[in-house]
């Protein structure tokens, strides 16, 4: 009831929001998203659907609990485009992007998809970071038939949606397989405890994968604890956690989350490591765990103190754009940009169904996130590295291929 | 056993946050008969508050005895402030309207603060989540095998017993208090016998806003981060333990919530997460089933 009318209050206030915004620029003959403009889109020109230039369209989470992934996103995907536009463009056409802010709210995110779709009618969609985001998202672009990429979203169930849906990142199987093996072969763990995120499509699917995975190896999960998104005591998990004495603690959340679950954990004298994966990826993660996020692993996409050219190129660029080092969510918005715009410069015209299946047959596409060779079901097979919390920083450990 | 303990410890240092939340929401009904569920979004207005004030001072100051208490009371007071100004514009103006107003009212104000602190704009902080700055270190009072007690739990039981003492000695020993009783009896007729009506409800107001903040901040120390819609969740929690209780009643606020601290703490710890929102207010069903006027709440007769 009370979230009804939550979500009842936010659709009516984007509403006013958009009605605004377009009251404010009707001499521009363009309603400027309500979201974060980039540079890239204040470029748009009236009519950006046809003439001089190719429009693409991005739902991200710019505000709301998981906002720093929608940031770096975007700034990679600003990154790859203007890079596209200053070596001319694709088909003597220049790119511009229009995103939308979508809160950190699957029903937000379905709803920008349809504006991309009806109003904006982009050629391609990128986004989200989210599974559960993405999930939303693809089930409109799939109805519509209009090529969707999926920069960091690991859940496998996105890329079934159909086939006009796409990722440049590895799946949730592979990330829970390689948090297991690390587990077991590295850290020499026998007992595994679980805490995960039953809000979350993207946790639940990690640690689906976990469990079975490291009990094949010969370890035992002694405990499953869960929680919702959002909540911040965590210490009746951890205290049933902590009974179960395990080695150490698979916890494939955000780093919203996590940063918190860390500080209880050590709190209440747990000194097992914690183990995760890509959600932690984010420079709020050391403020909000502080001194107990120290020591952790998780398992993450890319690390910068990978040699390839195509990495260090992408890091010495985006440190000269925004002055910080990317994370490997700026990396994949990255690829996820310049894959859409290889597969576009392929196809034979910017029809939907020429985009389609131009990007169905990316191969061996270096990305600043590794190689990138699209499968039949859509997904890339890619390694994983893990990296260890040292010092504030991350430091590379492993690499686990597939 | 040992496990049983730290739930125990974990589900009264989780209650004693509830208890300070619901005294406030308790007192306004008690006076006003309105509920006002904006209090809660006051409760996070005062953890940002002492989020600011703790990030003006140095590291030494903020986590020194000092340095805490003014968190504190800067908090305290700018919220009490708080309160005075929502009871001035939006329900002063209400009294004399139907109840169902004021309700609806109140919670426009709380979808206000807490959508209006998710802006990035001026001195609203937006919508990501803050790490709150360690104003009171924690340190281990009590320590047995794997047991332990943290300074701030005792701190934050202590705070929570002794203003439930100091308001039970307000409302029933001072003049004041007599006020706000002849208020909540019948306030046109307090006003008829002399009694400042509207200083008193606005009186009430600030006391229950600058405890919201006092809330707020043991909230924030106890969890480590802040966030705009903090106070949704916990003014909701809040306001079942005061219906437990019996809304209106000062101690029944406070059982209310270190009981609903307690169960919900259990619940997840024994069984799952998913079942601790069904349990928490399934017991309020129960409770209401058996005792419509709350575990403390008096029966009174209704006109209509």
């Amino acid at each position: 009831m009370r979230r009804n009318s939550l979500a009842l209050l936010a659709a009516i206030a984007a509403v006013l929001a958009v009605g605004c915004e377009k009251k404010k620029t009707t001499g521009e003959g363009e309603a400027k998203p309500a979201g974060n403009n980039t540079p890239v889109a204040q470029g748009t020109a009236p009519a950006p659907a046809e003439g001089d230039t190719i429009l693409l369209g991005e739902v991200g989470s710019l505000t709301g609990a998981q906002a720093t992934f929608g940031i770096s996103t975007q700034r990679g995907i600003e990154l790859a485009l203007n890079e596209a536009n200053a070596q001319g463009g694709v088909k003597g056409k220049k790119l511009a992007v229009r995103v939308y802010d979508d809160q950190s709210k699957p029903e937000e995110a379905g709803n920008a998809t349809t504006r991309l779709i009806t109003q904006d009618k982009v050629k391609i969609i990128l986004g989200e970071v989210a599974s559960s985001n993405s999930l939303a998202m693809a089930e409109k672009a799939q109805a519509a038939k209009v090529p969707m990429i999926t920069p960091s979203s690991t859940n496998p169930a996105v890329t079934q949606k159909g086939d006009y849906i796409f990722r440049v990142c590895f799946i949730d199987p592979f990330q829970g397989a390689v948090a297991a093996k690390f587990s077991r072969e590295n850290l020499k763990a026998n007992n595994a405890a679980l805490l995960t995120d039953n809000k979350s499509a993207y946790s639940i699917g990690l640690a689906e994968v976990f469990e079975p995975k490291f009990t094949e190896l010969g370890g035992k999960v002694v405990d499953k604890q869960s929680y919702s998104q959002g909540d911040t005591d965590f210490r009746s998990q951890l205290t049933a956690i902590k009974k179960a004495k395990p080695d150490v603690i698979y916890v494939p959340g955000y780093y919203s989350d996590v940063g918190i679950i860390a500080k209880q954990a050590r709190e209440l004298g747990i000194k097992a490591p914690l183990i995760g994966g890509d959600g932690w990826d984010s420079p709020k993660l050391f403020e909000l765990g502080g001194s107990a996020i120290e020591g952790n692993y998780f398992s993450n996409h890319y690390a910068t103190d990978n040699p390839a050219k195509e990495t260090q190129n992408f890091i010495s660029e985006y440190k000269k754009a925004y002055n910080e080092t990317p994370d490997a969510l700026a990396a994949l918005g990255y690829d996820a940009a310049r894959v859409a715009v290889d597969a576009m410069k392929r196809s034979k015209d910017l029809s939907p169904e020429a985009i389609r299946d131009a990007i169905a047959q990316t191969k061996d596409f270096p990305g600043a996130a590794g190689t990138i060779t699209l499968d039949a079901n859509r997904n890339p097979s890619k390694p994983a590295v893990v990296l260890q919390i040292a010092d504030g920083k991350y430091k590379y450990v492993t690499t686990v291929n597939p | 056993m040992a496990e049983f303990l730290q739930h125990l410890i974990n589900g009264l240092a989780a209650g004693t946050i509830y208890a300070l939340v619901a005294l406030g929401y308790t007192m306004v009904y008690g006076v006003l008969k309105l509920i006002n569920f904006a209090h809660g979004d006051v409760m996070m207005v005062g953890a940002y508050m002492g989020y600011a004030t703790a990030l003006q001072m140095g590291a030494r100051m903020r986590s020194s005895l000092l340095g805490a208490l003014l968190v504190f009371l800067v908090a305290m007071l700018g919220c009490a402030l708080l309160g005075l100004l929502i009871e001035r514009f939006a329900y002063r103006p209400l009294r004399n309207q139907p109840r169902l107003t004021a309700l609806i009212t109140a919670i426009g104000i709380s979808f206000a603060l807490s959508y209006s602190f998710q802006l990035d704009i001026g001195f609203l902080p937006g919508a990501s989540p803050r790490g709150f700055p360690e104003i009171i270190k924690d340190e281990a009072w009590f320590e047995y095998g794997d047991v332990t007690i943290l300074n701030r739990q005792v701190i934050s039981l202590g705070v929570a017993v002794v203003l439930t003492l100091a308001l039970q000695y307000l409302v029933y020993r001072t003049r004041f208090g007599r006020a706000m009783r002849a208020v909540s009896f019948d306030h046109r007729i307090a006003g008829l016998m002399g009694i400042p009506v509207d200083s008193v409800i606005a009186g009430t107001f600030a006391l229950g806003s600058a405890l919201a903040a006092g809330a707020g901040i043991l909230y924030a120390v106890k969890d480590g981060v802040i966030q705009p819609l903090m106070g949704l969740y916990v003014g909701l929690k809040a306001f079942v333990a005061a219906v437990i209780g019996g809304i209106g009643n000062v101690p029944g606020a406070v059982v209310g919530a270190i009981l609903l601290g307690l169960v919900e703490e259990f619940v997840v710890g024994y069984t799952a997460s998913t079942w601790r929102d069904a349990v928490a207010f399934g017991f309020l069903i129960i409770v209401l089933l058996f005792r419509p006027e709350g575990l403390f709440g008096r029966v009174s007769a209704e006109k209509v």
